[in-house]
């Protein structure tokens, strides 16, 4: 709750201030004019932003009844049992699923992704170009593509609804996206360093892990958020693969799929604010790491589509 | 190149080929090779038919429906995220004046992007129940009891956005603009601080209004991005799967009675609902020859002269 008020406080970044005063123009009318036009729309998409969400939030407070007679009703009781309640309905452990997922799936992408992307951008050898671009190709094609055929190779390694399963899918899902942004990072690098720590004597190996992996840094920062971001709040893939296979296999939902499962299971009668609970509760990392890293994850994102 | 080298490279490329080949490629050509079957999942025998697949497809007229359903969704969100996420960097970086007459952003530009971008870490399962609550058929939701307040809905007959054939699809549209312009938006920004600041100042100069400097100025400038942000909302709008999914009635979604079906929840009833494996791979089929097709359609109707700065 106090995490997202916090938003609402203005905490504008500081602007670049020109350094060149130029003449003020004859525009000062159609100035004013515009300015208070182009303000009121930005504030209002910006109330259009933050108010469903305090109004999700402040209504995990209310009860069902209250939910469903008016909209904008002031909760009765401050109480937080119901966050306790969501977590233990489930939310709990669909962040721990999530958590240990991504624990192995976000390090293993930045290591292979990176280890593939740095030979195909600094080695040459026969058939470099097709490799690069058998990667990146992938990114081309929706994942619909292969869903079918997907669901049966895991199913034939026998790892449907298990943690090493959705792993190594998340690894190689996020392969042409790291292979090709780390490819250009690992480009940019100074041959000069390289080629220092080789006449050192260190070998090809030691070179990557001790000079150049430590180079590049930014980009490594860059695509793992970007990669964290993209496998916190996949949805399609462990729809399909982490459904129960048996009576006795035991649910291992991630934290999206376990919100729509929840939210399949209250309907509209029983306990919405459980569900509201709920994904509070998954929008307060979202928001905290948001507001911590704010740059670095625009950029992140945004770094996807631009070059 | 030494052998320890070609022993390096081959070391490094080993797992991630291997991880990659496994789990993505080789499904990919496989949907290919299945869409020409009748397999239906469970059993491992099946029986090559050729094209009929392709035939049942384009005669299943829910299909048929979702692929108009994917095409308006290809038509407006692109055209209302662009719009939208351009105006709003326009205001944000020069569509301020400073009081000694410069060109920057207005005010509290950098407190807008921090709201405005919040939605894009949000994932779409949060989404789904935060405007499954929004858009609640009855006064509780917050669209039907706003209305209410201002008197447009009446208190018996609150609007069903979700199961109205008319509303659905608009109202699926307006989630996704609420989530995607804050993306273009500093999407936008990061392209439009790279134009040069003299130039703003220099149209200013000479006469040009705010409105001038962005037609004339702005969007030349950006048509590179503006492309690549088409192309990308583009995808989006083939996909859908997980809005829909999720907040229209239904298995899979697609209510109220197909109105808001798309072919990627048609594909995904067919092969976890109904099992007809074979069906649905080649509906992921068309979808990908749809999806290439736009792509190249789309680069090439807005291609433009670069311009160089």
């Amino acid at each position: 709750m106090s995490a997202l008020t916090k938003e609402t406080s203005p905490a504008p970044a500081p602007r670049p201030v020109d350094k060149e005063p130029v003449r003020a123009g004859e525009h000062r009318g159609e100035g004013v004019v515009l300015n208070v036009f182009s303000h009121g729309f930005l504030a209002v998409w910006a109330l259009l932003i933050v108010l469903p969400l305090l109004w999700l939030v402040l209504s995990s407070f209310k009860t069902d009844a209250q939910i469903g007679g008016s909209a904008f009703g002031w909760p009765e009781h401050w109480s937080l049992d119901v966050f306790s309640r969501a977590w233990d309905k489930g939310i709990g452990d669909y962040f721990l699923n999530t958590v240990i997922v991504l624990v192995f799936s976000v390090p293993l992408t930045m290591l292979f992704g990176s280890m593939a992307a740095y030979v195909l951008a600094r080695y040459r050898f026969w058939g470099n170009r097709l490799l690069y671009y058998f990667f990146v190709a992938g990114a081309m094609f929706p994942v619909f593509l292969a869903l079918v055929p997907l669901f049966f190779m895991v199913k034939r390694l026998d790892m449907l609804n298990t943690y090493q399963g959705l792993i190594l899918v998340y690894v190689a899902y996020s392969m042409p996206f790291t292979v090709f942004f780390m490819h250009a990072f690992f480009r940019t690098l100074p041959t000069a360093v390289f080629e220092a720590a080789i006449l050192d004597g260190a070998s090809h190996t030691r070179t990557f892990f001790q000079v150049m992996l430590p180079m590049a840094k930014p980009g490594l920062i860059s695509v793992g958020i970007f990669n964290t971001l993209g496998q916190w709040n996949q949805f399609i893939l462990p729809t399909v693969l982490m459904q129960p296979q048996s009576g006795d296999d035991p649910e291992r939902y991630v934290l999206t799929q376990g919100l729509i499962q929840l939210r399949q299971q209250q309907g509209y009668a029983t306990d919405l604010p459980v569900l509201f609970a709920g994904v509070t509760l998954a929008m307060i990392p979202m928001l905290v790491v948001y507001l911590s890293f704010q740059k670095q994850v625009q950029a992140g994102l945004t770094s996807a589509t631009l070059k | 190149m030494r052998k320890g080298q070609y022993r390096f490279v081959a070391g490094f490329l080993l797992v991630p080929v291997a991880l990659y080949l496994i789990f993505v490629i080789w499904p990919y050509i496989q949907t290919f090779g299945y869409s020409l079957t009748d397999w239906k999942g469970q059993s491992q025998t099946f029986d090559f038919v050729g094209l009929d697949n392709y035939k049942a497809l384009f005669q299943d007229d829910i299909f048929t429906d979702a692929i108009w359903h994917n095409i308006l969704f290809l038509v407006f969100i692109p055209v209302i995220t662009i719009l939208l996420a351009l105006f709003f960097a326009f205001m944000l970086n020069v569509g301020g004046r400073s009081k000694a007459g410069g060109v920057r952003g207005v005010a509290g530009s950098g407190f807008y992007k921090i709201v405005f971008f919040f939605p894009q870490v949000l994932s779409l399962a949060i989404l789904a129940v935060l405007f499954g609550a929004v858009y609640r058929s009855d006064t509780g939701g917050m669209l039907n009891g706003f209305l209410l307040k201002l008197g447009i809905v009446d208190a018996d007959h609150p609007v069903e956005w979700l199961n109205e054939p008319d509303f659905v699809l608009w109202a699926l549209i307006a989630v996704v603009v609420w989530h995607g312009v804050g993306f273009y938006l500093v999407l936008f920004s990061a392209a439009m601080q790279s134009v040069p600041r003299d130039i703003y100042e220099a149209a200013l100069i000479d006469g040009a209004g705010r409105a001038q400097s962005f037609f004339r100025i702005t969007l030349p400038l950006l048509w590179d991005t503006v492309q690549t942000a088409w192309v990308y909302l583009g995808i989006a709008a083939m996909d859908m799967f997980i809005l829909v999914s999720t907040m229209t009635s239904g298995e899979f979604g697609g209510g109220p009675d197909h109105h808001s079906e798309v072919m990627a929840t048609v594909m995904m009833r067919n092969f976890l609902y109904y099992g007809k494996s074979g069906y649905a791979c080649a509906m992921g089929v068309v979808m990908l020859l749809l999806t290439l097709i736009l792509s190249v359609v789309m680069l090439r109707a807005t291609r433009r002269d670069r311009i160089e700065f």
